[in-house]
């Protein structure tokens, strides 16, 4: 047993000891819909996390955006309920109910008093089963999206990433594409198109509806069950999501804004999926390379001994597809050809002589010993659950990940390595006051 | 919670809380951007960065993972009043964590080639915000609102006097404010009271106290009519920030002002460390009605920070893309002088005030945030204030709303700034103020 093993272990059970597990109860209704609930007791609180399998993926063709209008509009009106009734039901409650769109999932979160929680929870339900869409709130909505394209156009951190991630993930891939869509398609957009959206990607199949706080379980879950339990609709059909490109050359673009004061690189690989065996490395070695501490050896690097940017990091986004490893920095004109010689350096280094064991048993014991910080609020918890049943990782997921991170060794970082990163094959993005 | 006062003046407040195996430590300073004079803008948060960079007994190749091994997370933040660090870990890295602030109270070692690389990292932090219109506006109108008081200047500094400060200048500064009798020592989490008391003392009991740090006493004079600015610049979006002075978090104004904000922008809660996590709901407020709901704005926020001496009450409003700022001004200004005019509805109290009861507990989601919320109210007055906020909150009535409402939303108290983008490509021109 290597050193970096052995420190590990002494982590992990000190982890698993002091938590005790989530232990979150699972149900599956006859429209399977899936419930997950968990009953915890540090406020009088409650948070709601419903995520519909329906994603920027499920975009028609030709049409990027729509999923995003819709998420801009759908609680605005129900087939019961005028968009002024459902704002002061939430307000009422001091609720914010925050809608995102990711890749793949449709969520509506907040957070609740327990004692609103039985009202709440019907009312979101309603939202995302019988939405009203006024044809009023969508042009109001339209006039909100394409001013935050516009913002974004404005934005050389928003525009260095879109463009980066059109390039890893050309030729219409649901990945490369904005998610917020293009000014014209949001104009383009109709009501009778939304609900056709709605209609074809929204059914009881699709939904994990989890609740994390202040109620009992059993009790959560027979709440949830009489609110959804009456929805029936057809198990939509399933989005095939294209092969990604392989990138065999290395790519630099140049986005000049030249009204700004500092410029933003995005440079970034395509890497793996989140079921792949090898993400624990992944993770990992993007931990050693741009996460711990202050950004990990980057940080090292680019921040602290050459004091040339206020952020540099790196992100993996291990998704259904091989999802993106991301590096991104701010940093001043002058400095941009420096720090991605830099950032060259460091791929490099990092391809050749993978970490060090003190590095990789450093990143280890942060993963591990953060779970407990990481699972401390209601909100967390529920993220957190609804990202194990999106991906199949089970119900005891945050007991199983010490062992996952502690089984990882030195090779099989390396080999990550080796298997995404390679400066002759990076894909480069610089925007701001630089030509 | 229980607290203490050590004999070097180190103010202690410890709070348990058994939910989760962790303990959060802040450690917080007298001390912010307006404790600074002309030409030293910014040291305070520049001394911020400097006491991450290695202690006499905790060498500068150790400072990294000093606190991750625990699997746990460390920042600090500076602004106007206040300067603050915090750690949160494990329960078992207790120690470490008092280890760590103690070191950082008295040993920080400010190497000159530390101090001339932290320069161009705080420039670069300084260019990022540059780059966001809305905040440059925010920096901008601030700085005009503000003839006399030091709260004007922006807590990163202005840029020629990062430029020119010194490692000496530097040193001075964390010397004279980095005293036990200038701090407040938090720690919330999973702790004996007693123990963590003990372990404290150990800590921080042989730090001598400083001398009383002296301070700048300047008091904003009275505005007595509107200011106004224009950044014209080249980009895509329009925004609107309009900044009145407003009450200290003392005054008996700012509960009623609290209210306000919750009805005309929705409520955000006390926390400044987590409320910008979460919007505040909004949509049956007076504002969004006025400007989001009917097409000429796409978002509004309002902001009422609690603060040592009168700050701003400011509203932002980004228009809608094709919408004219002044049409949009008119629609804000229109609303506001019909609450001056009508004051609040019953009803509105009502739902402000359930509001604001539900974000106090949301905000105490967490040790870290409790502990955030302790340490910033005794920073900048007494924890008092913070303890008593639902009482103040549920004794508010519909006149103190009216009062305040008149006080603050003067026409002669009010700065009004636009940033009016110009066509990309066009070049920039300079503000009009």
């Amino acid at each position: 047993m290597s050193p970096d093993h052995r420190a590990s272990d002494v982590v992990l059970r000190t982890s698993a000891a002091a938590r005790g597990g989530l232990n979150p109860a699972r149900t599956v209704l006859d429209n399977r819909a899936v419930l997950l609930t968990k009953a915890t007791h540090t406020t009088p609180a409650v948070t709601v996390n419903l995520a519909i399998r329906a994603g920027s993926i499920a975009d028609p063709t030709g049409l990027p955006g729509m999923t995003w209008l819709l998420s801009r509009a759908i609680d605005r009106g129900t087939v019961t309920r005028a968009a002024a009734h459902i704002a002061e039901e939430l307000d009422g409650r001091g609720i914010t109910l925050t809608i995102t769109v990711t890749r793949h999932l449709f969520s509506l979160v907040c957070t609740c008093l327990a004692d609103d929680f039985e009202p709440v929870l019907a009312l979101l339900g309603e939202i995302l089963m019988s939405p009203s869409l006024p044809d009023e709130e969508i042009a109001t909505r339209k006039g909100e999206v394409i001013t935050a394209i516009r913002q974004d156009e404005d934005s050389p951190a928003v525009r260095a990433t879109e463009a980066l991630m059109a390039l890893l993930y050309p030729a219409g891939h649901p990945y490369g594409r904005r998610t917020k869509g293009s000014i014209d398609v949001v104009e383009r957009l109709t009501r009778a198109q939304l609900l056709q959206l709605h209609a074809d990607r929204f059914a009881p199949s699709e939904l994990t509806a989890v609740v994390v706080g202040d109620v009992e379980t059993a009790r959560a879950a027979d709440v949830a069950a009489r609110v959804f339990d009456g929805w029936r609709k057809p198990v939509p059909a399933p989005i095939a999501l294209p092969p990604v490109a392989l990138v065999n050359e290395r790519r630099r673009v140049v986005i000049p804004m030249m009204n700004k004061a500092q410029a933003d690189i995005a440079y970034g690989f395509t890497t793996v999926t989140r079921r792949d065996p090898a993400y624990y490395a992944f993770w990992l070695m993007n931990n050693a390379f741009g996460q711990y501490a202050i950004g990990g050896r980057l940080g090292d690097s680019i921040r602290e001994r050459q004091g040339m940017a206020y952020y540099v990091s790196s992100s993996l986004d291990a998704n259904v597809a091989p999802g993106p490893l991301v590096i991104r920095a701010g940093i001043s004109p002058a400095n941009v050809d420096r720090a991605v010689a830099s950032i060259d350096e460091e791929v490099g280094r990092l391809v050749r002589e993978g970490l060090t064991p003190k590095e990789l048993d450093e990143s280890r014991r942060y993963l591990i010993g953060s779970i407990p910080r990481a699972l401390e609020t209601n909100a967390a918890i529920a993220n957190f659950l609804q990202t194990a049943e999106f991906f199949g990782l089970g119900l005891d997921y945050d007991m199983r990940l010490p062992e996952l991170l502690g089984a990882v060794t030195l090779d099989e970082v390396t080999e990550a390595a080796r298997r995404a990163l390679d400066p002759d094959r990076a894909t480069v993005v610089i925007a701001g006051p630089y030509e | 919670m229980r607290s203490t006062t050590f004999d070097n003046g180190l103010k202690v407040l410890i709070q348990e809380e058994h939910t989760a195996p962790l303990a959060s430590v802040w450690c917080w300073y007298k001390v912010g951007s307006k404790d600074e004079r002309p030409g030293l803008t910014g040291i305070s948060h520049w001394c911020e960065h400097m006491n991450f960079k290695g202690t006499a007994n905790i060498p500068r190749d150790q400072v990294k993972g000093i606190i991750e091994q625990y699997g746990g997370t460390w920042n600090g933040y500076t602004w106007i009043d206040q300067t603050t660090y915090l750690e949160t870990a494990t329960r078992d890295a207790l120690d470490r964590m008092l280890f760590i602030e103690s070191e950082r109270m008295a040993s920080c070692l400010y190497h000159p080639d530390d101090c001339e690389s932290e320069r161009t990292v705080i420039i670069s932090e300084l260019q990022g915000g540059e780059n966001d219109p809305d905040q440059l506006l925010d920096q901008e109108l601030t700085a005009t609102a503000f003839k006399a008081h030091t709260y004007g200047h922006p807590t990163i500094g202005w840029l020629p006097d990062l430029q020119t400060m010194t490692r000496d200048d530097l040193y001075g500064y964390y010397r004279r404010y980095y005293v036990p009798n200038n701090a407040t020592l938090v720690i919330v989490g999973d702790v004996e009271t007693d123990e963590a008391l003990r372990r404290v003392n150990h800590y921080f009991g042989g730090i001598q106290p400083g001398t009383t740090p002296s301070r700048i006493v300047t008091l904003e004079p009275e505005q007595t009519g509107e200011r106004r600015l224009t950044i014209r610049k080249e980009g895509t979006t329009a925004y609107l920030k309009v900044g009145f002075h407003a009450p200290s978090v003392t005054d008996p104004g700012f509960f009623p002002m609290l209210i306000l904000d919750a009805v005309l922008t929705g409520a955000k809660g006390l926390n400044l460390w987590s409320s910008f996590r979460v919007p505040p709901p909004q949509r049956s407020t007076r504002l969004y009605r006025a400007l989001v709901e009917r097409g000429l704005a796409s978002s509004v926020t309002g902001a009422l920070v609690p603060t040592a001496q009168p700050f701003l009450y400011s509203v932002s409003v980004t228009a809608t893309d094709g919408v004219a700022l002044g049409s949009v001004e008119s629609e804000l200004i229109a609303a506001l002088d019909r609450v001056c005019r009508d004051g609040i509805t019953d009803a509105e109290l009502t739902k402000a005030k359930a509001q604001l009861r539900a974000r106090l507990v949301f905000d105490s989601d967490s040790v870290t945030n409790i502990a955030h919320q302790l340490g910033y109210f005794e920073t900048i007055a007494s924890v008092d204030i913070f303890t008593a906020a639902p009482s103040r909150i549920a004794a508010v009535t519909l006149e103190d709303v009216a009062a305040v409402a008149r006080r603050v939303f003067s026409s002669s108290n009010r700065t009004v700034g636009w940033f009016d983008p110009l066509p990309l490509g066009s070049g920039s021109t300079k503000s009009d103020v």
